[in-house]
């Protein structure tokens, strides 16, 4: 009795090693593509549509200024713009726009997150005028720039070069 | 003989006097209370508590700590496991929760709860923590508040769940794969860049903290477990996981987590917790009863490994003892160290030294402080100290 369980064991053993449970349930592309909100920094998973700077200060002043002050200069909560050139000072200001070195990250984020008391509920266009809104106030877009899946990830932002990998190691 | 003339001198006095309850405490003489479903501390425990302060108008978003200093071993209990959330614990229903693994994959697959059960799981003691915890050493004076406050974005369990490499393997990583992206079913679906080579080293999709179901806190159903990796990057309340090329630079691995260099430059992806130790007993807000004897009682840890050895000094460092280390020592977990003192009731200034089993040590405050520009606080691992002062009190020093 106890060999014949012990054979039972071995086997099944050999079959878990051999295999795993394999519970996983098959996406569609089309599920995949909704729960898909990741922005890449060259601008994979940007969705259609477009903001304008005009657009984005307006949307600004209505959802966004109450904790991040005009024109994004802070307070109560974080400094959105500001900052560039300051990195070597000694005295860094970091904002997304002095700091950052995606300008997809922003809009990346600001789709997920924000605002604070009502995130995921901004429409893509206004997504990316808000981006276009925060890019113009230190002039890393001009004023009448507009932001789609094709501009957004070619904007350049000011500390593009300014990280250096750490993983998996330092640089030598 | 002295008994009889005990009983003897019992006679005549009140009945009751004869019972041993007349010197017995109250809770001897009467019968004690019921059971319960979930059992609390003990009443004179509720100063036990985490702290913290959220912000006006963000509820949650901030830190709690854990109360370091307050307790012993290496486990953090789990309603005392630190937090850090970006807005709010999530209620998350299990049976609507999926885990998503996609992007380049063979096979898009979703997970739920249910399914995650059945897997085969393991268990691992491991450490977390934020690597914003012990910032405040950057200051130009001590901080003169408690180890908690200082040091209390660190917390220890044992966790369980399923190694994400077999998941990972279930969906078949396509050629040329090297991250993968993890999200959260937060409010701000938070989002960190993971390296390929973890996930297929030790990370575990983890679902139980210290033998029950992991906490709303800590990321219920399920967080993503990275041993020895910052603590950010532990995603709480796991739902997606994008297998990608390229790191995706998320908000929270530009703006935070990263530490500018003198020239302006930003050190990105400084994942490993370095080796790190801290003095809990006696610490700041206690004071010594005098000269005599003490046990200095801390805790060491290493996102690269165990810890090898712990040095203790009594004097500022001009001179170290090694501490005894608490078995098991275990890679990526809280190892307790302990070392008898004689205290002479002088002026004192007690430092604690790490080193992991790759070698590493403990660099000091200034040492920390020269690798980067004005203002940097992350990933702080310098030696610290408490001055000792002839009175008793302990207080937080620079050496």
């Amino acid at each position: 009795m106890f060999t014949f369980r012990a054979v039972l064991f071995l086997c099944l053993a050999a079959a878990l090693q051999a295999q795993t449970p394999a519970l996983g349930r098959a996406l569609t592309p089309e599920e995949v593509r909704k729960l898909d909100i990741t922005v890449a920094p060259n601008g994979a998973g940007l969705p259609p549509g477009s903001g304008s700077v005009s657009a984005g200060g307006a949307i600004f002043a209505q959802k966004c200024q109450g904790c991040h002050g005009a024109q994004g200069a802070g307070k109560p909560q974080d400094q959105l713009t500001g900052g560039v050139g300051s990195l070597a000072s000694g005295k860094a200001v970091k904002t997304p726009v002095s700091y950052w070195p995606s300008a997809t990250t922003i809009f990346d984020y600001v789709r997920r997150a924000m605002p604070y008391t009502a995130p995921q509920s901004l429409t893509n266009d206004e997504v990316y005028a808000v981006t276009a809104y925060l890019l113009s106030i230190d002039g890393v877009v001009p004023k009448d720039a507009v932001l789609d899946a094709k501009t957004l990830p070619a904007v350049k932002m000011p500390n593009k070069d300014g990280f250096v990998r750490w993983w998996p190691a330092p640089p030598r | 003989m002295l008994r009889g003339g005990l009983f003897a001198a019992g006679i005549g006095v009140a009945q009751a006097a004869d019972s041993i309850g007349a010197d017995a405490p109250e809770w001897m003489k009467t019968p004690g209370r019921s059971f319960s479903g979930y059992g609390m501390p003990a009443k004179s425990q509720d100063k036990v508590q985490r702290t913290f302060t959220a912000g006006p108008g963000r509820p949650g978003t901030g830190v709690s700590r854990t109360p370091v200093h307050l307790l012993e071993g290496t486990i953090t209990p789990n309603g005392l496991h630190f937090e850090r959330h970006h807005n709010g614990i999530p209620d998350i229903d299990p049976a609507r929760h999926e885990l998503v693994i996609h992007g380049m994959v063979n096979r898009p697959l979703a997970f739920s709860v249910e399914a995650l059960m059945r897997y085969p799981m393991e268990t691992h003691v491991r450490f977390i923590e934020c690597p914003g915890n012990s910032g405040g050493y950057i200051g130009p004076q001590p901080t003169q508040a408690s180890a908690a406050a200082i040091n209390g974005l660190i917390s220890c369990s044992e966790w369980t769940g399923v190694r994400l490499s077999t998941l990972l393997q279930e969906a078949g990583v396509a050629p040329g794969a090297h991250w993968v992206i993890a999200e959260g079913d937060d409010a701000a679906a938070m989002s960190r860049s993971v390296p390929l080579e973890k996930c297929l080293d030790d990370a575990v999709i983890a679902l139980y903290q210290n033998g029950e179901a992991i906490r709303p806190e800590q990321g219920f159903p399920m967080r993503l477990l990275l041993p020895g990796f910052e603590g950010n990057i532990n995603v709480k309340w796991l739902r997606r996981l994008k297998v990608t090329a390229e790191p995706v630079n998320a908000r929270d691995e530009t703006s935070h987590y990263t530490e500018l260099m003198p020239d302006g430059r930003a050190r990105q992806f400084m994942f490993v917790q370095s080796v790190k130790s801290m003095i809990l007993r006696p610490s700041f807000g206690m004071t010594m009863k005098g000269p005599g004897f003490y046990e200095v009682s801390g805790l060491a840890w290493s996102g690269a490994g165990r810890i090898s050895k712990v040095e203790v000094s009594a004097d500022g460092g001009r001179t170290w003892a090694l501490a005894a280390l608490s078995e098991p020592v275990l890679s990526k977990a809280l190892t307790r160290f302990r070392l008898p003192w004689q205290w002479d009731g002088r002026p004192s200034v007690l430092m604690s030294r790490a080193t992991d089993e790759t070698g590493e040590v403990q660099p000091t405050r200034a040492a920390w402080l020269a690798q980067y520009a004005p203002g940097q606080f992350y990933h702080f691992n310098g030696i610290q100290s408490w001055g000792v002062e002839a009175d008793g009190t302990v207080k937080n020093v620079y050496v």
